[in-house]
């Protein structure tokens, strides 16, 4: 299916180099301002954010000069940080066990003799299936269940999502794997533990903590499901659903400030993920 | 590896039994819910009815879910012919520049949803930058009312999900054979002819996959519609949303629920056919 190659290509390692050119590549010019066009409506939006947020005034009206006191509002704002806190402890959890699950997952997949199109299509699932759907299953199975909702129940949704990413990538390295050197390894007499200890797992390590680095951005800066899963009452507000309800009547300076925050984080921990698949391939 | 059969079984259980409890499971009780009836108080009284399903085609909501097709559509396209030429000049691109021009034509994809979101809220509202940039160019007129329209949903969803429509388009002009396009050169077809009977049709698979993709979020989205619609605009996201947290009628948006995901499995064999086909014509053509 054309759309699980998509998803493939977005969670795998980049191509050392780039796609053969078709044709010779005579006029550079066109490509170059679609590209500009492009980025510019990427990225110019982002861009005014992050500079409002400096804004003296806070307003988008007229820049009043540079300031970092919505910055410093946040640091004062209990709500924020407790959201950010719950956000944070969601995140860890989540990522901790659809890393050790995703990856087994993974290993499971790659290692069968004979694919199977159910496990494929389970695995795929999470990644396609419109979160609005997700959030409303799972809000109806813990209610079924009598379940307290909270940060636990978003742990476990938020481990749906993201073990079939981790999965994704995990297996991307898995096919360029070298199985020669696990029948070295057994050759040379090492048990099947020791091997995977010693020789599989160091060679998946890089992806491993690619897919965490990913699973931990996107239970970050999930909303839907959290939103759904949360339970009544304050106490297990994330940052998105706190984010969400400050930007439902408008613009506030603060919030200008907590989105360049969050998305720097997002940033940071892509790129790192990025360089982590990169360099494996080499 | 020196795996015996039972093994991959074994590692892929715990994940699995995960994805069985809390998607499988989750999904297939809400889908017995759609069959139900509503409780007096809201609960689910658990008596045999195909009536929800009658009511997503009862006109009003017949009328959202057309609606929102049509938003959806129309996001589709236009993220479609956005994101063609921006793949293609990602193709072209010197070979080592590729690898990060796409890297960062996907990094806002993977960024915050709201925020990317909330950002168009700052760039239409009526004190916005837009309406300021317009101010400064001379415009006197009234403040442009850009906000709460259906096209600022529309931008938002195009601005949101074009990131995964260039990926996909990017992933089969790359596979593409070079040769093919300089043999229709070489017959004589000019570069337009050549685009339009050679490239595009082979990298029709890409497109077909993105535009499903952004079909199937955009009809089910609900924060979009509420942020920059204002909430005027109601999608089938919404509706779902509002069965579930404010109207408390869980068999109807159950039902909703399923319309949308047969929606998404209907796309997704669609494309999924065309694809094998075109890869089974390109297949024909070589022999």
């Amino acid at each position: 299916m054309s759309g699980q190659a998509t998803i493939d290509a977005m969670t795998a390692a980049p191509p050392a180099v780039g796609a053969a050119v078709p044709g010779a590549f005579r006029r550079k010019l066109p490509g170059r301002i679609v590209l500009l066009v492009v980025f510019g409506f990427l990225y110019l939006p982002i861009a005014v954010l992050v500079l409002l947020s400096f804004n003296d005034s806070g307003l988008p009206t007229s820049w009043s000069g540079f300031s970092t006191r919505w910055y410093v509002a946040l640091a004062g704002n209990g709500d924020i940080l407790r959201a950010a806190w719950n956000t944070l402890v969601v995140a860890v959890f989540a990522t901790l066990i659809s890393t050790v699950l995703g990856t087994l997952l993974a290993l499971g997949m790659e290692t069968r003799r004979r694919k199977s199109n159910g496990l494929e299509a389970l695995a795929f699932a999470p990644m396609v299936i419109p979160d609005i759907v997700l959030a409303v299953a799972l809000l109806s199975l813990f209610s079924r269940l009598n379940l307290t909702m909270g940060l636990h129940t978003i742990v476990v949704s938020h481990v749906v999502f993201d073990l079939a990413f981790v999965c994704s990538v995990v297996r991307a390295r898995l096919k360029n794997f070298d199985y020669s050197i696990v029948e070295a390894s057994r050759d040379l007499g090492a048990s099947g533990w020791t091997t995977f200890w010693r020789i599989t797992f160091p060679v998946l390590l890089p992806a491993i903590v690619a897919g965490a680095l990913l699973a931990f951005t996107l239970s970050v800066d999930e909303f839907i499901i959290a939103f759904f899963t949360a339970g009544a009452g304050r106490s297990s507000i994330t940052l998105p659903m706190q984010i969400y309800s400050m930007i439902r009547f408008g613009i506030t300076p603060e919030v200008n400030a907590l989105a360049t925050i969050v998305m720097g984080v997002s940033a940071t921990a892509l790129m790192i993920s990025q360089w982590l698949n990169k360099e494996q391939v080499r | 590896m020196s795996f015996n059969a039972t093994r991959p079984n074994l590692l892929a259980a715990p994940g699995v039994a995960w994805l069985m409890a809390f998607m499988v499971v989750p999904c297939l009780l809400v889908l017995s819910y759609a069959f139900f009836q509503r409780g007096t108080w809201g609960g689910i009284d658990y008596t045999f009815t195909l009536e929800n399903f009658a009511r997503v085609a009862d006109p009003l909501y017949a009328r959202i879910f057309l609606n929102s097709a049509r938003i959806a559509l129309t996001t589709t396209l236009i993220a479609i012919l956005i994101a063609y030429p921006a793949a293609y000049a990602i193709a072209r691109a010197p070979r080592m520049r590729q690898p990060i021009l796409l890297f960062f034509a996907v990094l806002p994809f993977w960024s915050n949803y709201l925020i990317r979101t909330y950002a168009w809220i700052v760039l239409l509202n009526r004190e916005g930058l837009i309406n300021n940039l317009l101010r400064a160019m001379g415009y006197t007129g009234e403040p442009l009312s850009l906000l709460y329209t259906e096209s600022a949903v529309i931008i938002g969803l195009v601005y949101n999900y074009l990131p995964f429509v260039i990926l996909a388009i990017y992933s089969t002009l790359s596979r593409l054979n070079p040769e093919l396009m300089e043999a229709s050169r070489d017959l004589g077809a000019g570069p337009i002819r050549t685009f339009f009977r050679v490239t595009l049709p082979l990298t029709l698979p890409g497109v077909a996959a993105g535009g499903v993709f952004v079909f199937v979020l955009s009809i089910g989205n609900f924060v979009t519609p509420a942020l920059l619609g204002g909430g005027r605009f109601q999608m089938v996201g919404n509706l779902v949303y509002d069965q579930f947290l404010t109207a408390n009628d869980w068999p109807f948006g159950a039902a909703l629920g399923m319309a949308l995901i047969a929606t998404m499995i209907v796309l997704l064999l669609v494309q999924a056919r065309a694809t094998s086909h075109a890869s089974g014509e390109r297949r024909g053509e070589a022999a």
